[in-house]
């Protein structure tokens, strides 16, 4: 009966695209911007567990050097910050944005009863969980829940990847993930999974095939319009390695000016059990001349005052080395914040504590939570709390 | 004829893994009855040994096996780490085999249940084949031996600590965790009693092989209070204990409705069939029988409503449409692109469920794999890394799903359907939602230059549905 009715529309002229769809395919029409002065954040994770100690030197403090006589980087090869502390060789270029005022670290930051299995530890960061809660729904994904309660689209929070992390999956609302926004538009835009839609008659739908479609028709949308916002590419010069490239689309879509808040991509694996100092060194080295491009990219297209760079690994390593010359897993990690728009910039507390471990590990000085609280209210302007599912106390660097 | 189809195929997706293409012939006429005794009886039976590793140590004594882990070198390291991970690996491929092919379905997806239930992770592959015994051979019996069983293996001993809980240095994990996810659940224990429980459990050790063992001189024999008793109690004793409440009987019907009948609990009959679980001393065969021949389980609501996990969909599809993988690894790719590998559950809370699988990226790659697997185009994507098992390493782009499908195996089950009643056939042994995607629709995507070729055409455009994705 349906397929009757709409065969007549279409014959006799007055087919429109509004007719055709259910309802809840087209609920999202608007075209929200984020349009410059507004912020974006950009999540970078360091997977793998980065030794926090040998990124942050702490140069003054004898106690590193007696702990690591193999891997220890010496003062005078570091990249200068202060009389305490550089940073690691292959991190000049952030050692520039600390001079001009641009790169906040945060050092101690951790959880409570520290799990040092990657996957839980991770779990844990991303779904911002105490240590021994289970949740199924990511930070990100939360504020996904909270801010995009009345809009239809999956955009606000996008990760550069093939799959998606827990961290931007959240209750009712899921970021999305791609490497590549063409390749992604054009699976979905294939003809068939069109018609899938168009002949989905939804009155009868069983809900949870409705939920399905509802997804269908939404990838369908939200690969459209990254598409087709992201048309323009940047014509900054980004290495060519993975994390270029995705940093290079991420520049890409944010001076398109979409309406996503939210970037969130990955490199790895930072897991140096063994001969840690090559690995170290080549991933820091992608991970400097990736974020050069794009800081300056953004700097010459205005927008570094709105975009905030946040770095974290699921946790820090041991302070003393093993027998591999590498790191086995440790607790408490620095985090690096890069912005133009930062309130408080250079070292944004004290160092690390050598003297105070438990069972050879750094003791956390801060939540993590507490920094994620301050992103959500000091730059996506959302209250934290009912993300956070507890009051965390904000920190002042945005 | 329909209804009653897709009700026996209700039996089979939910109290297995989905019915296989040689069952047809027997779905279609058989007395449901009939049906559902032939297919749950297997599952009553013993099962052998998936065997992935044999004992490299086996004659040694514990000394023997201790000095000989001491003084590995680099060499003996690495080759011990590969028979561990190759050993996992295998037992992965080995349990989707015989989630495929057994004719044990109920037991085999009971022991899927009870894994995500006793989410578990090792890297030692001794443990975890043991583990995997645990689980698949008290699958359906009586639930406090499983979880005796489950408690004193050395894969749970060692991933949730029970090794480092000591008498005046308690690790309090195993009993938080006992009472939180595995018995009475969240709000019916006390922080005390997990603290004089952990105390109870002190001296569970386990050996590298795999072996339990006690370890006197670290145990606690002291008198500890728990639910409101006083004894100078044993780990054994506190199992005791927990099986005792009927919170326990209640946390796992609840847990078994939403898996095999209804994300929706239905308080009288998840009541109803708690009390009768608790009363048969925790029979969970019987519990299973109950569900699977009450007239509610197959009401419509309960019917082509739940989303597949990938495990679920995967071995579904290979059970329905016959296929060989000319790479080993291929079942393995597939998990991890989804999220759900064997043994790598996220957390001892297990894999969430439901519509948590489902996001556009996922929802693509279902819609694309039956046509990747018939049509030689491989995913170019690469899943996440793990590092857990990958030690440092790059995670690798996902390769080898193309599959040689045995189509001629498939169609022989629609060999007696005329032409015009093929579509109906083919959808109506796919999919189990009450509506199926418009023929007419289908049509211009189908191939028509012959009737294998419209079958096939249309058995992979069906699998490419939305619709396909619930059981």
């Amino acid at each position: 009966m349906l397929i009757k009715r709409r065969s007549f529309i279409k014959g006799t002229g007055l087919a429109t695209a509004s007719l055709l769809m259910p309802r809840f395919l087209h609920a999202f029409d608007a075209d929200e911007k984020v349009a410059p002065g507004n912020k974006v954040l950009v999540v970078l994770q360091l997977s793998g567990g980065n030794d926090g100690l040998n990124t942050v030197i702490p140069y003054g403090n004898d106690i590193y050097y007696k702990s690591r006589p193999g891997i220890a980087i010496a003062k005078e090869k570091a990249i200068r910050l202060t009389d305490d502390a550089g940073l690691h060789p292959s991190l000049n270029y952030l050692g520039k944005l600390f001079e001009d005022g641009a790169l906040g670290i945060l050092n101690n930051v951790g959880y409570p009863e520290p799990d040092r299995s990657h996957f839980r530890s991770m779990d844990i960061w991303q779904s911002a969980s105490g240590a021994k809660e289970y949740w199924q729904t990511g930070w990100l994904g939360r504020f996904l829940d909270e801010q995009c309660r009345n809009c239809e689209h999956s955009t606000q929070a996008i990760e550069i990847d093939d799959m998606l992390s827990l961290a931007l999956k959240g209750k009712t609302k899921n970021g999305f993930a791609f490497k590549d926004p063409r390749k992604l538009y054009q699976a979905g835009r294939s003809p068939l999974f069109q018609d899938f839609l168009n002949a989905h008659d939804q009155e009868h739908a069983e809900h949870t095939v409705s939920y399905l479609y509802k997804t269908l028709a939404d990838t369908k949308k939200s690969t459209a319009y990254i598409y087709e916002h992201s048309q323009q590419l940047t014509t900054g010069l980004y290495p060519n390695h993975e994390l270029g490239r995705n940093l290079k689309t991420i520049a890409s879509l944010i001076l398109s000016d979409i309406n996503t808040q939210v970037y969130y991509v990955s490199i790895g694996s930072f897991d140096t059990h063994v001969g840690q100092d090559v690995q170290q060194s080549r991933l820091f080295k992608q991970i400097n001349e990736a974020l050069e491009a794009f800081v300056t990219d953004l700097k010459k297209n205005n927008r570094f005052e709105d975009v905030l760079i946040m770095s974290f690994s699921e946790f820090g390593r041991r302070v003393a080395q093993n027998a591999s010359r590498g790191t086995d897993h440790g607790s408490a990690n620095n985090m690096f914040f890069i912005s133009g728009g930062l309130k408080q910039k250079g070292l944004l507390n004290e160092l690390d504590d050598l003297t105070s471990l438990k069972l050879g590990d750094l003791q956390y000085k801060v939540d993590f939570r507490r920094v994620y609280a301050t992103v959500l209210e000091n730059w996506l302007n959302v209250k934290a709390e009912p993300i956070l599912g507890n009051a965390f106390e904000p920190l002042r660097f945005v | 004829m329909k209804v009653s189809q897709t009700a026996l195929q209700h039996l089979a997706w939910r109290a297995g893994f989905g019915p296989a293409a040689a069952d047809l012939p027997q779905i279609r006429k058989a007395k449901p009855a009939d049906f559902r005794k032939q297919f749950l009886q297997e599952s009553f039976n013993e099962p052998s040994d998936l065997k992935a590793v044999d004992n490299p140590f086996a004659g040694m004594t514990l000394p023997e096996i201790s000095k000989k882990l001491k003084d590995a070198g680099e060499e003996d390291k690495k080759q011990l780490r590969n028979f561990h991970q190759e050993g996992i690996k295998k037992l992965n491929r080995l349990w989707i085999k015989e989630m495929i092919s057994s004719k044990a379905q109920l037991r085999e997806k009971m022991a899927f249940f009870w894994h995500d239930h006793f989410a578990c992770r090792t890297g030692n592959a001794m443990h975890l084949q043991q583990y995997l015994q645990v689980i698949r051979s008290h699958a359906l019996g009586k639930f406090p031996d499983l979880l005796m069983a489950v408690s004193k293996s050395a894969a749970m001993i060692n991933y949730l600590n029970a090794n480092q809980n000591r008498k005046n240095s308690p690790n309090e994990n195993f009993a938080r965790e006992v009472m939180e996810l595995f018995t009475v659940g969240k709000g019916n224990y006390s922080e005390e009693d997990i603290k004089e429980a952990a105390r109870a459990f002190t001296g569970w050790n386990a050996t590298y092989t795999g072996d339990f063992i006690f370890r006197e001189g670290q145990h606690d024999a002291g008198s500890k209070r728990i639910f409101g008793q006083t004894g100078n109690f044993t780990g054994e004793d506190v199992l005791k204990l927990l099986v005792k409440q009927k919170a326990t009987a209640r946390f796992l019907t609840e847990k078994v409705y939403r898996f095999f009948v209804n994300e929706e609990l239905d308080e009288k009959i998840v009541s109803s069939l708690s009390n009768g679980f608790y009363a048969s001393g925790y029979d969970i065969g019987q519990l299973m029988q109950t569900i699977f021949s009450s007239d509610w389980f197959y009401q419509k609501k309960n019917i082509g409503n739940r989303i597949k996990s990938p495990i679920e969909l995967w071995v579904g599809i290979n059970r329905q449409l016959p296929m060989e993988f000319g790479n080993q690894d291929a079942g393995m790719s597939f998990q991890r692109i989804m999220g759900q590998v064997l043994f790598n559950p996220p957390n001892v809370a297990g894999w969430p469920s439901g519509r948590a699988w489902i996001d556009s990226s996922s929802l693509m790659y279902r819609l694309q794999l039956p046509r990747i697997l018939s049509a030689g185009t491989d995913f170019t994507v690469s899943p996440k890394a793990d590092d857990d098992v990958q030690m440092g390493k790059v995670a690798k782009p996902a390769k080898g799903l193309v599959a040689q499908i045995r189509w001629p195996l498939f169609l022989q089950a629609f060999s007696g359907v005329e032409n015009k009643d093929a579509e109906t056939a083919l959808s109506t042994f796919l999919l189990q939602t009450e509506k199926a995607p418009s023929t007419l629709m289908l049509e211009k995507y189908s191939k028509h230059n012959s009737r294998e070729s419209l079958l096939s055409s249309r058995t992979i455009l069906l699998m490419q549905s939305p619709e396909y994705q619930l059981c």
